[in-house]
């Protein structure tokens, strides 16, 4: 009986390094993908106003290109879009282009070897910076190269509930909302008249992309444009970054900022009187709330024409498993076109990373005032660190956020510092 | 075996070699399968199931966990070098994981007595009453078939500073509240699951209350005895090796916590005070893209549970002697 267990035991181990083996072995050739042609499929983000883009783009491209057609479907369902495409990457099953691939991502796909880097076509580079100006600098990889096309932007500012502001007897047109001081005096009028619940109402959980929206715009402003991480050392445990974590720490410790999770949107359910979101929101909020935006806050105050914020941008990537790489390569040029972003900008009020973008669209941002704030403001981003530690970065910074700022648990500077050390750590590697 | 080899030795000798080869395969083919070769035909499809599912995935896990390990796409040249152990260094020096572990540690202790005592309870009472006994058991299992996603809100909306708990509580709410309190959200939680997973426990228990023979309750009675000591006396010893069962499954389950802290304190806050060691695995190993190292935080999660579902073998059969 031991024995036959011996027996079954070694087979079964066997079996296992069989498998272990087929796991490390070769794969596709994908050397003449770069230069084939073919039927494609792409993936697009699943919000209505982007599905409603994303349909149009593919029937304008494969009513022109019958030998070269387009599928386009939503991202499949999952706990989030880079885990998706992450895991199709690893199964071989990416599709051609997503347009939805966030730069937070883009360092492990590249890493996966499932992005092919787009200054492998002839026009590749100047293409994108062509289209992006300088903000295509941003997106670069370590050795130059483009691992993601800069797509769109929906750059953070903070809204506010005019009639909320209104019944607390503010100034609902133009709101104190430009310096820490303003801002926090004008935040306890709001909550102590009884006018909203909470001022403001950032997600206060532990998730990595949370950083984006609450730290990371606010650094950003306070910096003139700094990024997390500049020149391989992390920036943010600086008076700046502890100036910005002081501030919402007294938000919070004050209940002027609400620390429990909230299923739903805090802003439109009249819980907070402000929120920090992008453009995409207008179309959501329109006729739910009587909305006004104003840039986000630094100590001293900055002018809007002046003022940084998060990109919260997405980008596009074309991924190493597509057959037909020169197709899409044509599609992505052409889903970026000045037509196409002019389209994408109709149907969802999200800003293509275009230099110039209130100049050339000028006529849409005429019609549509709501807009322009976020046009202008598209040209001042910044983005998260690049690199295949990007979400250990930002998780690490969060971990310290969670605990220094939210909870107020311990010193913020020698939290920002704790932190900085680790992200230098990874940045090093 | 040697018995029927050894009877016909003369024509091993003088006859044809085929007899003998096709009885030496014969020989080697019960060896390797035994007396009943069909029998490994049959359980063929669960065990290709489990080498498949279970076996395959644990080695896998233990091989990358000795590695820096990524996942890639198919073709693409990566470098994974073997690193010994140094995944499971640096798993067993960082506090968060540490941590995790204690953080699981505090909620089994609730979870699995709780668990326990309170289907024990429940099923010995609802195996005694008459009336509305489905609508009753029904009721118990909806929270077990309902996924945690769809009742986490409404956990959410009870234990949330203006929340219907504290409301009732009034003054002895705990400040700050309770999922965003680092004392109390690893309890809540494990209060959650307890009453979450009670359904299917409660369902054990009352199939394991059908063996229990009524002589040993009438018995009881007749010698005087109550209730409360026919429970102790009678129920529980009677329903033991389904306690046993329930001790494991819950310590199981339990130290693969993950939906909840995820959904319920926003991904294990607060300050990792709700962190486990599989939401911990998921950070690393899928949205931090270092499965090596997530591997090695499962392989000693799996260490930690058998090491425990071993004890409360030991102990809770009454097989300890």
């Amino acid at each position: 009986m031991h024995r036959r267990t011996l027996i079954g035991m070694t087979a079964l181990s066997a079996a296992a390094l069989l498998a272990l083996t087929a796991c490390s072995g070769g794969g596709a050739d994908n050397s003449d993908a770069l230069t084939s042609r073919g039927d494609i499929t792409i993936w697009y983000s699943n919000n209505e106003q982007e599905v409603a883009w994303g349909k149009a783009m593919v029937e304008a491209w494969n009513a022109d290109h019958p030998d070269e057609q387009v599928k386009g479907q939503e991202i499949p369902a999952g706990k989030s879009s880079e885990e998706v495409i992450g895991a199709a990457i690893t199964a071989g099953t990416a599709p051609c282009l997503v347009f939805n691939t966030a730069p937070s991502a883009v360092g492990q796909f590249e890493k996966q070897g499932g992005l092919v880097d787009l200054t492998t076509f002839k026009d590749g580079a100047s293409y994108i910076e062509e289209r992006s100006g300088d903000i295509a600098d941003q997106y670069t990889s370590a050795d130059g190269g483009y691992f993601q096309m800069p797509w769109k932007s929906n750059p953070v500012m903070i809204f506010y509930n005019k009639d909320m502001f209104a019944q607390a007897g503010l100034d609902a047109e133009n709101p104190a909302l430009s310096t820490y001081d303003e801002f926090l005096a004008t935040s306890k009028i709001l909550v102590d008249s009884g006018a909203a619940p909470f001022a403001i109402y950032p997600a206060p959980t532990s998730e990595f992309f949370q950083t984006q929206f609450d730290f990371l715009p606010l650094y950003a402003a306070e910096t003139g444009g700094t990024g997390l991480v500049e020149d391989g050392k992390a920036t943010f445990a600086d008076e700046a970054g502890v100036d910005v974590a002081t501030f919402w720490e007294t938000l919070y410790t004050d209940g002027l900022a609400g620390k429990e999770q909230y299923q739903g949107d805090s802003f439109a359910d009249a819980k907070a009187a402000m929120a920090i979101v992008g453009p995409w929101a207008i179309s959501v909020y329109d006729g739910k709330v009587n909305w006004g935006s104003v840039p986000v806050p630094t100590k001293d105050g900055t002018a809007a024409e002046e003022t940084y914020t998060f990109s919260d941008a997405k980008n596009v990537g074309l991924y190493t498993a597509c057959k037909n790489q020169a197709t899409a390569w044509d599609v992505l040029k052409f889903a970026t076109s000045e037509e196409q972003d002019g389209q994408l900008l109709e149907l969802t009020g999200q800003m293509p990373m275009r230099a110039d973008l209130p100049a050339v669209y000028a006529d849409y941002f005429a019609a549509n005032p709501a807009y322009a704030q976020f046009g202008d403001q598209a040209s001042r981003t910044i983005e998260v660190p690049a690199g295949s530690n990007t979400v250990e970065m930002l998780q690490d910074l969060r971990d310290v956020y969670t605990k220094a700022v939210i909870s107020g648990d311990g010193d913020l500077t020698k939290a920002l510092q704790d932190a900085a050390d680790k992200v230098d750590a990874l940045a090093a590697k | 075996m040697s018995s029927t080899t050894g009877v016909r030795p003369a024509a091993e000798t003088t006859g044809s070699r085929g007899p003998v080869s096709r009885r030496r395969r014969g020989s080697l083919t019960k060896r390797v399968f035994g007396k009943h070769p069909l029998g490994w035909l049959l359980s063929a499809p669960y065990l290709i199931f489990v080498i498949a599912v279970f076996a395959y995935p644990l080695v896998f896990a233990a091989y990358i966990s000795l590695h820096d390990y990524f996942f890639s796409a198919p073709g693409a040249t990566v470098d994974r070098p073997f690193t010994g152990i140094d995944n499971y260094v640096t798993a067993l020096t960082d506090p968060r994981v540490l941590r995790s572990f204690g953080n699981v540690g505090i909620f089994l202790l609730i979870n699995v007595p709780l668990t326990v005592v309170l289907s024990i309870v429940l099923a010995s009472a609802l195996n005694k009453v008459v009336h509305f006994r489905a609508f009753l058991r029904v009721s118990y299992y909806v929270p077990y078939v309902t996924a945690s996603v769809a009742v986490v809100g409404v956990w959410l909306f009870l234990f949330n500073g203006g929340g219907l708990v504290n409301s009732l509580l009034g003054p002895l709410a705990p400040d700050p509240s309770w999922l965003i309190n680092s004392a109390w959200a690893m309890p809540t939680i494990a209060l959650f699951v307890t009453w979450k997973q009670l359904g299917f426990y409660i369902l054990l228990y009352l199939a394991a209350l059908q063996n229990v023979p009524k002589e040993l309750y009438e018995s009881a009675s007749t010698d005087g005895a109550g209730a409360f000591r026919s429970f102790f006396s009678v129920t529980v010893p009677g329903v033991r090796p389904a306690t046993v069962l329930v001790l494991l499954l819950a310590t199981v389950t339990g130290a693969n916590l993950f939906t909840e802290p995820y959904l319920l304190t926003g991904g294990g806050g607060p300050d990792g005070a709700s962190a486990s060691p599989v939401l911990i695995m998921y950070q690393q190993g899928i949205q931090q893209g270092k499965p090596g190292y997530a591997a090695a935080i499962g392989v000693v999660l799996v260490l930690f549970v058998l090491v425990l579902a071993f004890l409360q073998y030991r102990f809770a059969s009454g097989k300890e002697d």
